[in-house]
């Protein structure tokens, strides 16, 4: 840019030369068309076979059932994170106890038990029922009907998520200064007022990052399903290679889908996050679409 | 006439230590009271006593005839629930020496709040008073501003309006002007001068003599838990009684 004759004299210095960083340039590059080449070349990876799976209906199905697993166990999550974490915030002791109770076991014992004891529950208590307690029964189920696979995938999943994201949860409301609870309280709002307008939207600043890394997790840990018999897109890929030995482009199909998802995922959650950073940073109000693609004035002129 | 706010006998205590020890405050309506002392001397935790935002451990507070948290029947004392304390807060306008404005919120956003979601009024009057009580302070052109867009002078402004809005009979100041850069301090002290010319009851715990000596009606020192000594503002600074006041006085004049 050109300097104005008002403006002082610019630093007409040699900046430091860094070597380092152009070797670094080098060897990655090399790395990069090694990687390149091989994927080109090795027949082994069976881009062709890659094209032919890749929206085939078992793969697409399998995909559908990892979307809605992952939808439906993380607002599941949510919701009794939600619960938990304010439960566990009461100064009620004995709801204070029960999340923490909770929140311990299904932290503490693996997934995949956790997915085989809700699908064997009918082992336990074969018929459930809906009445007065240590009373009368109303309506009383069968509990293999009742809990089918998917509704065990759900439990299993969900109930375990939820006392993930209740720890979660629980680390957004105390990130919130206490001066905010007492300004909400001294004009008179009740505690869930507070709550819900005050501290949540605040702590959502908080919760969600680490939302987001469970949502992505949960992609990828709905996969464990397949203990129960149920199938999901990596399941699917597995009983197609199973049948005729592709393994590697198949893995390959579902590391695509994966990755995809993944990657909108990642958007989604960064709109979220410009959404609940409303006032928190410096500039102008209000989320920009394209705001990384906006550079600052004083960047352009450097 | 009833006092706005008479506290008895007030004791409280945080764990071991005893931080209000016996204190006897009158304030009558219109009077405006600032409380002045040595920092633990007790007097932030007083005010915050006055809204229940600390609960007494004995004797007897009230607001305009009201017991504070508690009420009484048959000469028995029956806690307060949450809603009926939030009930009674809401005519007892609050301003915090960190402002503790709703940082997701826009200034205009931050008064509205309590008039919309406590009092249940409709968006639009409650925007318009909201304007109102912007440009009384000065900040009409802020309103679509964060708090983190704002001086601390400006943000303590806004926090003023926003406890206004409640239509409160009463407003506790605590240390209002003690996180501002000191030229910031007049802004906000202006518009406090204007409220108490306004004929608001106002207790006011700070460390602004000025302030004390020029708007207030009475002057509170309190130490150690207790009130030292009280009376009209000029003749408590001019010429203390007790050795504590004159201590105290020496180090801050």
């Amino acid at each position: 840019m050109t300097v104005r004759p008002d403006r002082p004299e610019p630093m007409n210095a040699v900046p430091v030369r860094h070597p380092g960083r152009w070797v670094a340039v080098a060897v990655m590059a090399v790395l990069a068309a090694m990687l390149v080449h091989t994927i080109v070349t090795n027949d082994g990876f069976g881009w062709p076979v890659v094209g032919d799976y890749l929206f085939s209906p078992p793969v697409l199905n399998g995909l559908k059932n990892t979307l809605i697993l992952t939808v439906l166990s993380m607002a599941i999550g949510i919701v009794g994170g939600v619960l938990l974490a304010v439960m566990r915030l009461s100064p009620n002791w004995i709801l204070s106890s029960v999340a923490a109770l909770y929140i311990w076991v299904f932290r503490g014992t693996p997934l995949i038990a956790q997915l085989l004891f809700w699908n064997f529950l009918s082992a336990l208590y074969p018929r459930l029922s809906l009445g007065v307690p240590f009373g009368p029964e109303f309506v009383t189920f069968d509990t293999n009907q009742l809990i089918n696979q998917f509704a065990a995938c759900l439990l299993g999943l969900g109930l375990n998520e939820a006392a993930y994201m209740a720890e979660i949860v629980r680390g957004g409301i105390a990130s919130v200064e206490h001066g905010q609870t007492e300004a909400a309280g001294a004009l008179g709002m009740s505690r869930a007022q507070t709550l819900r307008r005050i501290v949540l939207p605040q702590a959502m600043r908080v919760i969600i990052p680490p939302t987001g890394n469970e949502t992505i997790s949960m992609l990828k840990t709905s996969s464990l399903v397949v203990v129960i018999g149920y199938f999901e897109l990596l399941t699917s890929v597995q009983r197609i290679y199973s049948v005729n030995f592709q393994t590697i482009p198949l893995l390959i199909v579902a590391a695509i889908w994966y990755l995809a998802l993944t990657s909108i995922l990642s958007v989604g959650q960064g709109f979220i996050e410009r959404r609940y950073g409303r006032g928190l940073q410096t500039g102008p109000p209000g989320p920009s679409l394209l705001g990384f693609l906006r550079r600052r004035p004083e960047e352009v002129a450097a | 006439m009833t006092p706005m706010v008479e506290a008895l006998g007030i004791h409280k205590r945080f764990g071991a230590t005893e931080v209000l020890r016996g204190v006897d405050l009158v304030v009558q309506p219109g009077e405006v009271s600032c409380v002045i002392g040595p920092s633990g001397s007790g007097k932030s935790t007083l005010l915050r006593c006055i809204n229940h935002l600390e609960r007494i451990d004995s004797g007897r507070l009230r607001v305009d005839g009201h017991l504070v948290g508690y009420r009484e029947r048959n000469g028995r004392l029956y806690e307060m629930r949450e809603s009926e304390v939030a009930h009674q807060r809401r005519d007892i306008g609050m301003v915090f020496q960190r402002f503790n404005l709703f940082p997701h919120k826009t200034a205009i956003e931050n008064v509205m709040e309590a008039p919309v979601v406590v009092r249940r009024q409709d968006k639009a009057a409650a925007r318009a008073r909201a304007v109102e009580l912007l440009d009384r302070v000065g900040l009409a052109d802020r309103r679509d501003n964060y708090p983190s867009q704002l001086s601390g002078g400006q943000q303590q402004r806004v926090a003023i309006a926003r406890a206004l809005a409640m239509s409160p009979r009463l407003m506790l100041f605590d240390e209002p002007t003690s996180a501002l850069d000191p030229e910031l301090v007049g802004e906000v002290l202006d518009v406090m001068r204007g409220l108490a010319r306004e004929g608001m009851t106002m207790v006011v715990v700070t460390h602004e003599m000025g302030f004390a000596r020029e708007v207030g009606d009475s002057l509170v020192f309190m130490d150690e838990g207790v009130i030292v000594e009280q009376g009209a503002p000029r003749e408590v600074l001019a010429n203390p009684q007790h050795e504590r006041t004159r201590s105290f006085l020496s180090k801050v004049l």
